[in-house]
């Protein structure tokens, strides 16, 4: 039985994504971070973006450029510590930001992916994180509930992808790619390796491709933010 | 705080990394506890970017763009060792499987609260995955200069600074000494070499129970 083939043109993938939209990225530092579909975002420009990702990347990269250009209202994350304009910009009142536990943040875009409205936690309870959040008690303890995070878009890399969209990552580069795979109305995944239908094992594959709406294809020779960070 | 200061309070933080645990090293001074650990000591390291069998840092120029660590610097995987999403990965957190966390601290009170996430003002980065190692690893390390770089004692009565968690706090390492935090307070455990004990009380700001006898030194 022939699968559909997934695999797109970068430009109209990403013309996919409107003003006002929530869009998850992929990735923990830079590995993971899909920087060609962030290229491409930054290029299209549209504003006022809600952007989910654990960390705002470092200054000159990724999620910077979206900060840079002015394209991010809101921006939900775990850590900003490496990018100092991202705390400027935090500071001085030009972004919104909502720091969220990291597994929290985790765990409450894999409940949006796994079609739950949330789940209940003691993580952070008597601490200044639970302020504003929904109590509930249950036997006696008073607990938080999380609500589940979904947004429009995810943006994930994927080291390698077969045409149908089954995704394999590699070593550290996985984090939150599979996870956002789940959670948004449209998955867009680059990958580095493009493969037929069967170049990947079912056991290797790490999101199964009924999560993923559109593939591209990255070019062989990938730009330079992609390498080893130089300190 | 002297740089043989510092490696004698690596390498005593690293005698308490036991054969057979689990364990993830915060970010900073914490992580360079790594290189105290005897490399035969079978130990899996853990950090929460997705990685249990992180087997130290790589040397200059053979880094792998695709392997970090959870402060960002290159390391190598361990023969046995796994990579995970990061939902697994605080699984494993606050599932009870960490058997110890080293965190650093910008507080610390003698119940065993611990602040180190936020300054109101002029620090607020994120809290990253520190509330969730804090609260849920099964021993919880701090390790911190004695003082901060004002001479201020960063070991207090009471925290002033908005905390990561709750009574978390199992033992100390500073530069001057380990301390145990217990039901009755805080117990002086051992004292860095040519420390005074009048001189490691005046650089704390809570009371220090002191055992009788002669004091173990590190």
């Amino acid at each position: 039985m022939p699968f559909p083939d997934k695999t797109t043109d970068l430009a109209a993938a990403i013309s996919k994504i409107g003003d006002g939209a929530r869009v998850m990225i992929g990735g923990f530092g830079v590995p993971g971070t899909p920087f060609t579909l962030i290229e491409e975002l930054v290029r299209q420009g549209p504003r006022n973006l809600t952007i989910i990702k654990n960390d705002a990347n470092e200054p000159g990269m990724g999620v910077d450029w979206l900060l840079q250009a002015g394209l991010v209202k809101r921006l939900i994350t775990s850590h900003v510590g490496l990018n100092g304009n991202a705390v400027r910009m935090m500071n001085a009142g030009e972004i919104e930001v909502e720091f969220v536990a990291q597994g929290i943040l985790a765990e409450r875009i894999r409940t949006a992916g796994a079609g739950l409205r949330g789940f209940v936690s003691d993580i952070g309870v008597g601490t200044l994180l639970a302020e504003g959040k929904k109590r509930i008690e249950i036997d006696g303890e008073t607990l938080l509930f999380e609500p589940a995070l979904e947004a429009d878009f995810a943006l994930v890399h994927a080291a390698t992808a077969d045409t149908f969209g089954n995704l394999a990552y590699v070593a550290t580069a996985r984090n939150f790619n599979p996870l956002m795979a789940m959670a948004a109305e449209c998955t867009i995944a680059e990958a580095e390796d493009l493969v037929p239908l069967g170049g990947l094992a079912p056991d290797a594959i790490h999101t199964p491709a009924p999560f993923v709406d559109h593939l591209v294809a990255l070019p062989p020779e990938l730009m330079e933010v992609y390498g080893v960070v130089k300190r | 705080m002297s740089s043989s200061a510092k490696q004698r309070m690596l390498a005593r933080a690293a005698r308490d990394i036991l054969p057979g645990m689990t364990v993830n090293l915060g970010i900073g001074l914490p992580t360079q506890v790594m290189a105290h650990v005897a490399p035969d000591c079978p130990v899996c390291l853990h950090s929460e970017n997705g990685i249990a069998g992180v087997g130290g840092l790589t040397a200059p120029g053979r880094e792998d763009r695709n392997l970090i660590d959870a402060g960002g610097g290159y390391i190598l995987c361990a023969a046995g060792g796994s990579f995970f999403d990061s939902a697994v990965s605080f699984a494993l957190v606050r599932g009870g499987r960490l058997d110890l966390t080293l965190l650093g601290a910008f507080e610390i009170a003698a119940n065993g609260d611990l602040a180190n996430w936020i300054i109101p003002g002029k620090f607020a980065a994120g809290v990253g995955g520190a509330i969730e190692l804090a609260q849920k690893a099964r021993r919880v390390g701090v390790l911190t200069t004695h003082t901060d770089k004002h001479g201020n004692p960063k070991i207090l009565e009471r925290c002033t600074l908005p905390l990561t968690a709750r009574g978390c706090v199992d033992r100390i390492y500073t530069d001057m000494a380990v301390c145990d935090v217990r039901p009755d307070g805080l117990h002086l455990v051992e004292l860095a070499e040519g420390v005074e004990l009048a001189e490691l009380r005046f650089a704390t700001g809570a009371p220090l129970i002191v055992a009788d006898g002669p004091i173990p030194r590190f």
